[in-house]
């Protein structure tokens, strides 16, 4: 099954709001190897001007991640799991995200591109916060395989 | 208590290396990211299904790779929330041997710098076992 071209433009409905703790953001600090007290201590965060403690930059792959399995689990997406590598990321952020933080993600397929057997999907998460402002898109570049 | 700002744009030069460091990772550092980020896919875990799927090993996750190689850049700035964009291409994988690990190195260098913007781009070089496994490997910093 190929990757189906008439993704390109397609949006996807918000997800759920995702309600970042502090103990996540440590967690995932810790994983990542981030030792900044700004990422682990609520008093650094504060003195430094923020509500709590910040997560790391690429944190906001953990609310992506609806995004991308709504993807998959499109019926007509011809994107099969085992056959997907992650070619590129980015994240673009306009504040960082901080511990309290409730937020939404949106997904739109930018692109379908065949090269060779191969299809390249780039798939544009917006994710907002509450009040409906822009915090930060995560882009994805998947690389799926086909057919052998 | 205040965190002073410890660099300044014009004090940067394209080119300055602005930070180095060695990561080691282990089976236990990739069981422990794929717990935080929700990414449980098993050919981070299981050498039975990364061999059946013809990887040479068990592979860090490259959101792993990608989240470890900012924090270089991150204490040199001394605030993370001063990474503004961030982005990476996945070249090659690093197989984490169940005994001996892998060892990932990042070297930080100043890419460009935009004084109308107040920003700066940093470029990392991330290796291990000498070949480098992210490409285009960009962190933009805000200095305003």
């Amino acid at each position: 099954m190929a990757v189906n071209p008439e993704l390109t433009g397609r949006t996807f409905p918000p997800t759920a709001p995702y309600l970042v703790g502090r103990e996540k953001i440590r967690e995932f600090s810790r994983a990542v190897f981030a030792t900044n007290p700004i990422n682990l201590d609520p008093a650094a965060a504060q003195a430094a001007g923020y509500a709590d403690v910040v997560a790391p930059p690429t944190f906001a792959v953990v609310i992506q991640e609806g995004t991308l399995a709504q993807l998959l689990a499109e019926p007509d997406s011809g994107i099969e799991l085992t056959r997907v590598v992650h070619g590129s990321q980015q994240f673009s952020y306009s504040r960082p995200i901080v511990a309290g933080d409730e937020l939404v993600a949106q997904l739109s397929v930018d692109s379908v591109k065949t090269l060779g057997a191969n299809a390249m999907v780039t798939a544009v998460s917006t994710i907002t916060d509450a009040s409906g402002a822009h915090v930060v898109t995560a882009t994805s570049m998947l690389v799926v395989g086909g057919d052998n | 208590m205040a965190v002073a700002a410890v660099h300044t744009l014009a004090s940067l030069t394209v080119g300055d290396e602005i930070a180095t460091e060695t990561y080691h990772l282990d089976r236990g550092n990739l069981v422990r990211y794929a717990g935080a980020s929700g990414d449980f896919n098993a050919i981070h875990y299981r050498d039975d299904i990364a061999t059946e799927v013809g990887l040479p090993g068990v592979l860090a996750h490259g959101m792993l790779t990608m989240g470890l190689s900012v924090q270089p850049v991150v204490d040199w700035i001394g605030d993370p929330g001063r990474v503004v964009d961030y982005q990476v291409k996945f070249t090659r994988p690093v197989v984490v041997d169940p005994k001996t690990g892998a060892t990932v190195s990042v070297s930080a260098k100043v890419g460009a710098i935009d004084a109308e913007a107040n920003t700066a781009r940093i470029d990392l070089t991330v290796t291990y076992e000498e070949a480098t496994v992210l490409g285009k490997a960009q962190v933009q910093l805000t200095f305003a």
